[in-house]
């Protein structure tokens, strides 16, 4: 019985899994399936986009706003990159300016668009208005509260970054996060896209 | 929201209950302040972290969750036994086969499952625990505490009764008003959060804890079964999770998903939870498929028949189940087109699923049979689930499903299936592995009357019930014959199947005996390998100690054990030194009982719409994370010198001569 | 990780980005100067938007990296086809809903 033994553990000499590495694994498991959560709340968004109920419809969206949103979400997630790349030089003041600067980018794209949900109801255009709205506001929404989650984990890593600096656990968060962040700039580009520009063309 | 009732009043049978559930809470407490177990009880089972006793916890919770369940069964038959009963109000039937349906399927045989992969996969694989043990607890405490949820809601705020799918636009506000309906959402979503993370869990497990040597070709068929399983789970509950929460949305936030008014589309709904719905009785069944393939190689003394084949049908299982979800609702009017791709995909299903009985067949050919209690089930399933397959292609057939469409037809063709295939599937598994866990053997008597008891009364009780079905009964039919004098001639059958269901009651009853009575009596277990078996959990001792494996074995191929046990005897296996080395293990946590708690104070506040307890229930959630997040001290290291001594002491009472792995 | 091959570099992390703000200025552009008919903008916009989400796995995502079975790969691709499953499936099991209403 002569085979070949491929290595699947890194340190199998003390027959010790690489924790870090198994724990970016499952993240990313968990990304691709909080991506089938996003296409769920895609599918009904679909289904019901010309529920309108003769109120606020697609064609209406804040194009300023949403243009802007999409910058700022798009630069945070490039900014998040340079932390990646100043930790990985061992930096760990360039990493905390550059996540320090994510952060308040994703902050400042919360508020852009607890603005907008706050216009729309201004307008009566709220949840329980449409089908459609209800929809929106759901697809929408889950996005939100993802980033607004991404932004209390940034502060919670940065307080571990700068009592232990940079460790291969807080190098592994902060992978992690970063990884985050760039999955929550892609779901924005098909909102922006199936939502947004679909909506308004 | 009116909460004026917030107790359930009213009916005597709750009360029976209410004064049951306190006098067994006050029992417990005073039990455990008497010998003063509080301690022990935190220290070694709610901050556990080691993946066999979050096995054994599952397997409990499984248990009583099937009494309740069965309860619930059994309630139902009575109603129905006898034409135009009031045993039952009619409110009260609602409720009890709505949580009949969601106990079964999302509290017992979910955590039976996880049960199973709990207390095997590591073992089976070489690994010292899953890949991530805190998770794991976690995953436990919210399926324990949402499954507490949706139960304590037949004695607080009312049980829900839009049927275990609860489907729009009956579960909205305007026909579903109260917490009812709120505990089932709540209940199942947190648990549902729980099995996505279990899915991730053994996922990862399987494919990077393996032993060094053990090659995924190699692997042992239960757990590519738990694999297929999982990744079916990674690809439907994030869609449950979704789906429940526009319902919420719609309930909570005035939303209109599946609303009658405002543009809301109630078959979203349908759509939506079946495509979670489908592929779940895939999930549920493809481990037990697994545990046949492990039972049947064993007590054949064969290897088993056409490896590759069972590991590509297993595959192809959780990506076709993915295909199917339409049968569930041909009747909606979706049009001809898309009836004919799903029933299609339907009936291809099949075929993986009888390329895997004829393996099991041919394993069983010219093989030294041993018909032991494992096997007793696996030859009751073949039959039964082949007969339940057979009519499920018969529902499969889109335009023959509008007459069987909702019918006892349809209901006999799932119970058979689901206890055929699940359940007998699950015991099975529960027979063969409890040696493993517990080193203890179960009566063979006892579990004879169990198992006989069980099988009479399963077709006693559903055989009936396809031609009822053909005579026209529907499902949720609360009682028949009630004023017009006509007779459907229903009433024999149903008579008779409720003499089927409460045989099952007994048979159940039997194997609750049967645990206790062997607990006390049973044969003990000192070999570590009760059966001759041939995959790795049998080459360590039982109960195996908390690392598992003090050496992580080398694998040769597959069924790795029994091939080194063949070279033991004949002389030819070469033992190695042994030389233990630190292991390391991870610490336990309060924090996922916590964590779960605060959910649970969540769930329980959005239920009766008191958003500042939802609110702080969140806060809580956020605050764990927040905890273990800060956690670095998370592991430590058994040493060598303990290593030793518990292997010695493990091994020494053993009779056969053993190897280091 | 700190010893793996990392693809990660300012040069890669910068063309990312400006391929990012290209590949969203297009689509932009595109609709709000009404510049095609419906179908081909609407088909022009998605593919834009799949573009830079391959971009962004590429040059953000850095799906490259690792070493050995590629298991984020696999998973990213049975996810890709769970997520066309879904939102196609809704779309076309529910469209018989525009001929009844």
């Amino acid at each position: 019985m002569s085979q070949t033994i491929s290595a699947h553990v890194s340190d199998q000499n003390h027959g010790h899994v690489d924790q870090e590495g198994l724990k970016t694994l499952g993240f990313w498991i968990f990304l691709v399936t909080d991506c089938l959560l996003f296409a769920t709340f895609f599918a009904a968004y679909a289904v019901l986009r010309t529920h309108t109920e003769g109120g606020f419809s697609a064609k209406d969206f804040n194009v300023p706003n949403f243009i802007i949103e999409t910058f700022i979400l798009l630069t945070s997630s490039f900014t998040s990159g340079l932390a990646v790349l100043s930790m990985h030089k061992g930096n760990k003041k360039g990493l905390i300016r550059w996540l320090i600067i994510t952060l308040l980018l994703g902050a400042a794209f919360v508020g852009l668009e607890v603005k907008e949900f706050a216009d729309l109801a201004a307008e009566g255009a709220t949840i329980s208005r449409s089908a459609f709205l209800t929809s929106f506001f759901a697809l929408v929404g889950t996005h939100g509260a993802h980033v607004t989650f991404g932004i209390f984990w940034m502060i919670g890593i940065l307080f571990q970054l700068s009592k232990r600096g940079i460790t291969p656990v807080t190098t592994r968060k902060v992978s992690l996060v970063s990884l985050y962040w760039h999955f929550l700039d892609a779901v924005w580009i098909f909102i922006l896209t199936v939502v947004y520009l679909m909506g308004v063309m | 929201m009116d909460n004026s009732h917030f107790f359930v009043t009213g009916d005597p049978m709750i009360y029976g209950a209410d004064v049951s559930i306190i006098l067994v809470s006050l029992a417990i407490i005073i039990y455990l302040t008497y010998f003063k177990k509080w301690g022990w009880l935190w220290r070694e089972w709610i901050t556990t972290v080691d993946h066999k006793k979050i096995g054994i916890m599952y397997l409990l919770s499984s248990l009583l969750m099937l009494f309740r369940g069965g309860v619930d069964a059994v309630l139902m038959r009575i109603q129905l036994a006898v034409p135009n009963s009031h045993f039952l109000a009619s409110e009260h039937y609602n409720e009890i086969f709505t949580t009949h349906g969601t106990i079964m399927i999302l509290f017992m045989a979910m955590p039976f499952m996880f049960a199973l992969f709990n207390m095997v996969v590591p073992l089976q694989i070489g690994a010292r625990d899953v890949a991530y043990p805190f998770l794991n607890a976690v995953s436990f405490w919210l399926f324990f505490l949402g499954a507490m949820l949706l139960n304590i809601s037949f004695v607080i705020g009312g049980s829900p009764n839009a049927g275990w799918l609860s489907y729009a636009p009956l579960s909205e506000n305007d026909f579903s008003p109260g917490p009812g309906q709120n505990f089932w959402i709540w209940g199942i979503q947190i648990s549902g959060i729980g099995s996505l993370m279990t899915g991730i869990n053994f996922v990862v497990t399987i494919l990077k804890m393996r032993t060094p040597t053990m090659r995924l070709r190699d692997m042992p068929l239960f757990s590519w079964s738990v694999l297929a399983s999982s990744i079916a789970i990674l690809g439907v509950f994030p869609i449950f999770t979704a789906t429940l929460a526009m319902l919420t949305i719609d309930r909570l936030l005035g939303g209109h998903f599946f609303t009658m008014t405002g543009g809301g589309n109630p078959m979203m709904w349908v759509n939506l939870i079946w495509m979670w719905g489908h592929p779940e009785v895939y999930i549920v069944v493809l481990p037990a498929f697994g545990v046949f393939s492990e039972i049947v190689a064993t007590f054949s003394k064969k290897r088993i028949f056409g490896y590759a084949s069972m590991v590509f049908s297993m595959i192809a299982i959780s990506i076709v189940s993915y295909y199917t979800w339409v049968h569930h609702f041909f009747t909606m009017g979706a049009g001809a087109n898309v009836n004919i791709v799903f029933a299609i995909c339907t009936m291809i299903i099949a075929i993986p699923t009888g390329v895997k009985v004829f393996n099991w067949l041919f394993t069983m050919y010219r093989g030294r049979i041993r018909i032991t209690q494992p096997m007793l089930w696996f030859m009751a399933f073949v039959p039964c689930f082949l007969v339940g397959g057979a009519t499920g292609v018969m529902l499969a057939a889109a335009p023959a499903d509008y007459q069987y469409h909702n019918s006892y037809f349809l209901i006999a063709h799932f119970h058979q299936v689901l206890i055929g295939g699940v359940v007998f599937g699950y015991l099975a598994g529960m027979y063969y592995w409890f040696p493993k866990i517990f080193g203890i053997k179960l009566n063979e008597r006892l579990g004879k009357w169990a198992f006989w008891t069980w099988q009479i009364g399963f077709y006693v009780c559903f055989m009936p019930q396809y031609a009822l079905g053909f005579m026209g009964m529907t499902r949720r039919m609360y009682t028949y014959n009630s004023t017009m004098g006509w007779d459907m001639g229903w009433a024999p059958l149903n008579m008779i199947s409720t003499v089927g269901a409460f045989l099952m009651g007994i048979g159940f009853i039997f194997q609750v005996w049967q645990i206790l009575y062997s607990i006390k009596h049973g044969e003990r277990d000192v070999t570590g390998d009760a059966w001759d078996g041939r995959t790795l959990e049998w080459s360590i001792p039982s109960p195996p100690p908390v690392y598992n494996f003090a050496i992580l074995p080398v694998v040769k191929g597959r069924d790795a054990w029994w091939y080194q046990k063949q070279e033991m005897q004949k002389g030819s296996y070469q033992k190695e030194a042994v030389k233990y080395e630190p292991i390391h293990m991870p610490n336990n946590s309060g924090i996922p009982f916590l964590m779960a708690v605060c959910f649970f104070i969540a769930g329980f506040g959005f239920t009766f719409e008191w958003w500042w307890m939802g609110i702080a229930g969140l806060i809580g959630v956020f605050i764990t994370l927040f905890a273990r997040s800060f956690q670095y001290n998370t592991d430590h290291f058994i040493s060598v010198e303990e290593i030793e001594r518990t292997e010695n002491a493990l091994r020494n009472h053993g009779s056969i001569h053993r190897t280091a792995n | 990780m700190s010893n793996q091959e990392h693809t990660a570099s300012i040069k890669a992390y910068v063309t990312g980005f400006i391929l990012s703000i290209v590949l969203t200025v297009i689509p932009l552009v595109l609709v709000l100067n009404h510049m095609m008919g419906k179908a081909a903008l609407t088909v022009s916009i998605l593919l834009a938007a799949v573009l830079q989400f391959v971009v962004q796995l590429f040059f953000f995502m850095h799906i490259r990296d690792g070493e050995g079975p590629r298991y984020n790969v696999m998973a990213l691709i049975l996810g890709i086809i769970f997520v066309v499953t879904i939102v196609a499936g809704a779309i076309w099991i529910m469209s018989f809903n525009s001929q009844v209403q």
